[in-house]
C-alpha cells in the first residue's frame, strides 16, 4: 500500500499528491441543503454537481439534492446568464423550492459571469427567492465554500434594523447533524432561544419513512434567516470556518459576535456553555454538569491507554484544532496536524494549543497534503491516525490504527448521527479513541499479553 | 404503457416537454422504436451527467495503473475522481516488464487564483518534474479541467517537452468538464489520444495461438479479473484490457492481438472502429453479464476462431463453470422470480444487466442512460442517420489509415458472412432495444423528476441506478442497487458473478428492516378501552 511513497522528503512546489481538502462548491452546496425548502444550484458545468452530490451521499447515506447550469462549450465562451435563467425556471416549474441558492465553478468564475446582475434579472416568482455567493474553485477549499454560502444568505436576507427577537444566532462550523443537534439540545438545556445557521439536521440525517421527501423537515428557516439582524449577539464556532459570516453580519446589521473554537473536548465546551450561560443569566442545568462530570470520569478511566500516544491528526482546520484540542487533555501528543485548507491562522492557533500543554515537536501545517503526512509518519511513527477515510491507505501502510472523524467518512456508517461536539460528542471521541488504541493491543500484542480485563 | 410516458411527460411546460418527449419513449408505441440521445442537458433538471473529464480521466484513463495521472486544475476534480470508481488494479509481472500501481495516488497542480491569472504552464511542468522525480513512472498523462482550455494553458506542448525532457511517454488530454454535452466525450477524447500515441507503440507477440483484447472492460470489483479467467481457461490469451487493471505496458502491444472483444461499446467503440482501420482487426460484440450472454459470448469467439478444438474447451469449460453455480442460480431464482426492475446506468451496463436480470426471472419494465447514443439504443445501423449537433461538433473525430507494418487482413468476407448466418455479427453491436418487452418504458438521460414520477407508477421492485439515486428510491421503500459500484461488491461478470449478483439482490429484498418502515403505534389504537362512548384512536 502506497508503496510509492519515500521516506526522504523533498521540497514539493507544484503538485498536490493526496490533498487534504476540496473544493468550495461543496461546501457551499452543504450549507444550503442546511436551508429548509432550499435547492443549492451550481452554476457552472455539470460534473462538478454530479460529483459534489456524490461526496456529500457517500458521507451521509442520504440523497443530496442540487441542479446545475449545464453548461456547454458555447455558455463557456459566451457567459451563462441564459443557461441560468432557463434553470431557475425549470427549478421552480418542477421542483418547487422556496428558495434557490445558487454557488460557482471555477468555470463561471473564470469566464467572470456577474451573478449579481443575472439575479437582479430574472423573473422570480412572488414569495421565492434566488440568492448566491460565489465559490471559486482555485481559491481556499470547500470550508471556504461553506462559509461563502453562508455569508451568502445573510448578504441577500438579514436586515438592519429587525426588532429585537432575543435570540442568539449560532454558526456551527463545518460540522454532522449529529453535532448540530447537539448544540441545540445544550441551548435548549440552557433556556436560550437561537437560530443556527445552517442547520443540516433533518436534513442530511432524515429518518426513514417510506415517503422521499425532495426538502426534509429540516434546515433553517428563511423567515428565521431574515430576522437575523435582531439576533443578540452571534456565537461563531470554528474561528476560520464561522468568523468571516459572523463579521458580515456585524458588518450588515450591527449583531456583535464572539468567534471560538468549535466546542470539541472539555475547555472549549466549558467555554461554549459560558457563553451561553451569559445570556440566560440562570445557572447551568444538572443535567449538563451531570454529563461533564461523566466526561471527566471517563478522561480519567481511560489515561493509562492516551496518556503519551502520538497522534496525527488531519482534516479541516477548525476540526482539526478542536480534535487536537481534546487529545492534549487526554495527555496525548498531537505529533502533526494537518489540513489541506489554507490559511496562517490554523498554524497559530495549532501552535498556541501545544504551547498550552506545554508539548514540544510536534509539527502544524496548512496546505499540507497526506503524501506529506506518511512522510512524516515514516520518519516518525504515531500510535493513532485520526482524519477522514483517505487517511486507511497510510493507516493500513504503517499498520497505525485509525480513528474516523471529519470530512469525509465514505467507508463507514452512521457517524454522521453522532456528534464529536458537546460533553456527549467528547465521550464519542473518548471511546473512539480509547478503543482504537485498545483494539490495537489485542490484535498486536503477544498471545501471552492478551488481557481479558481492560 | 404509453400513457404511463404521457402521464409524466405532460406534467411539463410545453418547452420542457417538446424536448423530454423525445428522450422518452414507449418500446414499440411507434412503428420503430426512435430515441434522441446525446444531446445537451436541460439546465435545471436534475440530471445525474457528470462531464467529458469524468468521462476520459474518471473512466477510460484512470483504472490504466502504470500511468501517473496529473490532474491539471483546481483541486476537486482530481479529488473526487480519487478512488472512488471501483476499478481495481495490481502491480504485477508480464514478459518480464513490471507495470507499477498508482491507483491508490491522486496528483493535481492545485491551481490556485494566480494560475489562472497568469496561466499554469510553468507550474504544471515542475508539477511533472516533481512526480517523475518523487516515483519515476514511464508515462504520465495531463488532464485538464474547466478553467485550463478558457485561459489558454497549451497541455500538449507541455507534454511534448516532457517526453523529451524525462524520456517518458507523456500525453495530453483535452478534457475540459464544458466539452460535449456529458462523459461520452471524454470517452472519445481519450480514445482518440490512445489510439496516436500508445497502441502499436509495442512489439510483444501473443504466445497463445489465439489472442484478444477486451475493450471497454474497467474491472469494478474484479469483474475484468472474472472474464480473463474464464478466457484464459479457455486457452485464449488476453494481450490487453482497455483498461480495468490496464496499464500502458500491455495497451501499446494491442495491436499484436487476433481479435477485440467489446463490452461497453459506447466508452471504447472507437479504438474498436480504429483498431479495424488501422490494422485489420475485427471486434465482436460479447456481454459477459448474464450466465446465458457470458455463454453466447464465449461460443461467438469459438466460431471467430473457428478451431473445433477451442470450440470443444469453451464447451468444457462453459460446462465445468455452470455446473459450478447450479444450486446456487436455483436458490436465488426461486426468490427472485417475477420481480419488476429499472434500470438507469451509464452507456451500456441498462443493456447488459436486463440479460442477467433475465437469467433470475426479472423483467424490466423502464431503462435509460445517462449518456449513449443512440446506437447504443436502436443499433449501429442508425449511425449513418446520426446528425452530429453543435456540441458535439467540436469533440475531435480522427481517421486513421492502414499501418503499412501491421495491417492483416483476418477474414475474409465471404467468412463474416458464413459467420453471420450462425449468428455471429462481426464489428456490429445491436443496442439496446432489441429483446426488450413491448411497453418497457425508455429514459435517456433520466433527471430527478421523471425518477420519482415513474417509479410511483410503475413501482419496480428493484431500481438500479446510481448513488445519487440509491437513497432517494430507498427513502421511499424502494430497493436501489448501484450498478456503477455494485455497491462494494463484485465482481457480477461471468458465472460467478451472477451467483453474486443474485445473492446481493436476495439480500436486499429480504433484508428485515423493510417490515419496521412503518412503527406499529401509527395504525395501532395507543389507549385501550372507550372515551364519552368512541374509540380513543
Amino acid at each position: 500500500m502506497l508503496d510509492y511513497t519515500p521516506k526522504e522528503i523533498t521540497e514539493r512546489k507544484a503538485i498536490v499528491i493526496n490533498p487534504a481538502k476540496t473544493c468550495q462548491p461543496v461546501g457551499a452546496m452543504y450549507a444550503a441543503l442546511g436551508v429548509h425548502n432550499c435547492l443549492p444550484h451550481s452554476h457552472g458545468s455539470q460534473g462538478c454537481c454530479a460529483f459534489h452530490r456524490m461526496f456529500l451521499t457517500r458521507h451521509f447515506k442520504d440523497p443530496a439534492m442540487a441542479s446545475s447550469s449545464s453548461f456547454t462549450e458555447g455558455a463557456s465562451v459566451f457567459g451563462g446568464g441564459s443557461n441560468l435563467k432557463t434553470a431557475v425556471k425549470n427549478i421552480f416549474d418542477l421542483y418547487h423550492p422556496e428558495m434557490i441558492a445558487v454557488h460557482t465553478t471555477c468555470l463561471s468564475e473564470t469566464i467572470g459571469d456577474d451573478l449579481n446582475a443575472l439575479i437582479i434579472d430574472m423573473d422570480i416568482p412572488d414569495g421565492k427567492y434566488v440568492v448566491h455567493c460565489n465559490t471559486p474553485s482555485y481559491k481556499g477549499s470547500h470550508v471556504t465554500g461553506f462559509t461563502n454560502m453562508v455569508s451568502g444568505f445573510i448578504k441577500y436576507l438579514a436586515k438592519k434594523g429587525t426588532e429585537p427577537n432575543g435570540k442568539v444566532c449560532i454558526m456551527p462550523g463545518f460540522v454532522n447533524p449529529g453535532d448540530m443537534r447537539e448544540y441545540k439540545k445544550l441551548a435548549n438545556a440552557l433556556k436560550v432561544p437561537i437560530t443556527m445557521l445552517p442547520d443540516t439536521s433533518g436534513v442530511m440525517d432524515s429518518p426513514m419513512t417510506g415517503k422521499y421527501e425532495m426538502y426534509p423537515k429540516g434546515g433553517t428557516l428563511i423567515d428565521d434567516i431574515k430576522e437575523l439582524g435582531g439576533c443578540i449577539k452571534t456565537v461563531a464556532l470554528g474561528v476560520q470556518t464561522s468568523e468571516p459570516s459572523a463579521e458580515v453580519l456585524r458588518k450588515q446589521c450591527g449583531v456583535e459576535y464572539v468567534s471560538m473554537p468549535l466546542p470539541m473536548g472539555v475547555e472549549a465546551t466549558d467555554n461554549f456553555i459560558m457563553e451561553l450561560q451569559k445570556i440566560s443569566k440562570e445557572e447551568v442545568p444538572y443535567e449538563i454538569e451531570e454529563e461533564r462530570g461523566q466526561l471527566i470520569d471517563i478522561m480519567i478511566d481511560i489515561h493509562p491507554y492516551t496518556y503519551g500516544k502520538k497522534v496525527a491528526i488531519f482534516g479541516d482546520p477548525d476540526t482539526v484544532l478542536g480534535i487536537a484540542s481534546f487529545a492534549l487533555e487526554l495527555g496525548m501528543i498531537p505529533k502533526y496536524m494537518v489540513t489541506g485548507t489554507p490559511g496562517a491562522a490554523f498554524e497559530t492557533a495549532g501552535k498556541a494549543l501545544l504551547e498550552k500543554f506545554g508539548v514540544e515537536d510536534c509539527t502544524v501545517k496548512a496546505e499540507g497534503d497526506l503524501f506529506l503526512l506518511h512522510q512524516w509518519i515514516k520518519n516518525e511513527k504515531v500510535d493513532l491516525i485520526i482524519g477522514g477515510t483517505h487517511g486507511k491507505t497510510i493507516a493500513r501502510a504503517e499498520d497505525i490504527p485509525l480513528v474516523r472523524m471529519g470530512f469525509p467518512i465514505i467507508d463507514r456508517y452512521i457517524h454522521s448521527y453522532m456528534p464529536l461536539t458537546g460533553y456527549r460528542g467528547a465521550m464519542r471521541m473518548a471511546e473512539l479513541i480509547a478503543s482504537a488504541l485498545m483494539d490495537y493491543q489485542d490484535s498486536h500484542c503477544e498471545e501471552k499479553d492478551v488481557e481479558v480485563v481492560m | 404503457m404509453s400513457s404511463v410516458r404521457e402521464k409524466v411527460l405532460e406534467q411539463y411546460s410545453s418547452r420542457v416537454y417538446k424536448n423530454r418527449k423525445e428522450h422518452v419513449i414507449a418500446i414499440g408505441e411507434h412503428e420503430k422504436d426512435v430515441v434522441t440521445a446525446n444531446t445537451r442537458a436541460i439546465p435545471g433538471i436534475i440530471t445525474q451527467r457528470g462531464c467529458c473529464f469524468a468521462g476520459c480521466k474518471g473512466v477510460v484513463l484512470g483504472p490504466i495503473k502504470d500511468a501517473a495521472i496529473i490532474v491539471h486544475g483546481p483541486i476537486g476534480c482530481a479529488y473526487y475522481s480519487w478512488g472512488t470508481r471501483r476499478h481495481k488494479a495490481v502491480a504485477d509481472e508480464k514478459n518480464g516488464e513490471k507495470a507499477d500501481c498508482y491507483l491508490e495516488y491522486c496528483f493535481s497542480t492545485d491551481m490556485q487564483e494566480s494560475d489562472i491569472v497568469f496561466g499554469g504552464e510553468k507550474k504544471l511542468k515542475k508539477a511533472i518534474e516533481e512526480v517523475v522525480g518523487l516515483i519515476h513512472p514511464k508515462c504520465i498523462f495531463i488532464c485538464s479541467t474547466c478553467p485550463v482550455g478558457l485561459i489558454g494553458d497549451d497541455i500538449h506542448a507541455v507534454a511534448k517537452w516532457a517526453q523529451e525532457e524525462y524520456e517518458i511517454k507523456c500525453i495530453a488530454f483535452s478534457c475540459e468538464g464544458y466539452k460535449g454535452v456529458s462523459q461520452s466525450a471524454g470517452h472519445h477524447i481519450a480514445n482518440n489520444q490512445l489510439i496516436r500515441y500508445i497502441i502499436g507503440t509495442g512489439d510483444h507477440q501473443p504466445e497463445k495461438k489465439y489472442s484478444v483484447n477486451v475493450l471497454g472492460e474497467y474491472n469494478i470489483g474484479g469483474d475484468g479479473w472474472e472474464v480473463e479467467k474464464i478466457l484464459k481457461r479457455c486457452g485464449i490469451e488476453v494481450v490487453s484490457v482497455f483498461t480495468g487493471s490496464g496499464s500502458y505496458r500491455d495497451i501499446k502491444n494491442a495491436h499484436t492481438a487476433s481479435l477485440n472483444l467489446v463490452q461497453c461499446h459506447r466508452s471504447i467503440n472507437y479504438v474498436a472502429d480504429m483498431m479495424k482501420d488501422k490494422y485489420g482487426m475485427d471486434w465482436i460484440k460479447v456481454n459477459f453479464i448474464g450466465i446465458e450472454s457470458c455463454k453466447k459470448s464465449l461460443r461467438d469467439i469459438g466460431e471467430y476462431f473457428g478451431d473445433e478444438e477451442l470450440k470443444a474447451r469453451i464447451e468444457a469449460v462453459i460446462a465445468d463453470e455452470e455446473d459450478a453455480i447450479r444450486d446456487e442460480v436455483e436458490y436465488y431464482e426461486s426468490k427472485l422470480k417475477g420481480k419488476t426492475a429499472a434500470l438507469y446506468v451509464g452507456g451500456s451496463r441498462s443493456h447488459h444487466y436486463q440479460l442477467l436480470l433475465k437469467d433470475f426471472g426479472i423483467s424490466t419494465v423502464l431503462a435509460g442512460y445517462e449518456f449513449a447514443h443512440r446506437d447504443d439504443y436502436e443499433g449501429r445501423e442508425v449511425i449513418p442517420d446520426i446528425k452530429p449537433d453543435a456540441d458535439s461538433k467540436n469533440i475531435e473525430s480522427i481517421e486513421v489509415e492502414a499501418d503499412p507494418k501491421f495491417y492483416r487482413v483476418y477474414m475474409t468476407d465471404e467468412q463474416k458472412a458464413a459467420l453471420e448466418e450462425k449468428g455471429v455479427k462481426i464489428n456490429y453491436y445491436e443496442g439496446m432495444f432489441k429483446g426488450m418487452d413491448e411497453g418497457a418504458i425508455i429514459c435517456d438521460d433520466l433527471n430527478h423528476f421523471e425518477t420519482e414520477e415513474f417509479m410511483k407508477i410503475l413501482k419496480p421492485d428493484i431500481f438500479f441506478s446510481g448513488i445519487k439515486d440509491k437513497f432517494v428510491a430507498q427513502k421511499s421503500g424502494m430497493l436501489s442497487r448501484q450498478l456503477h459500484s455494485y455497491d462494494y461488491s463484485g465482481p457480477y461478470a461471468g458465472f460467478r458473478g451472477a451467483v453474486n449478483f443474485g445473492r446481493d439482490l436476495v439480500m436486499g429484498l429480504y433484508t428485515p428492516a423493510w417490515s419496521y418502515v412503518k412503527a406499529p403505534w401509527k395504525d395501532t389504537p395507543c389507549i385501550e378501552g372507550t372515551l364519552g362512548g368512541d374509540e380513543a384512536c
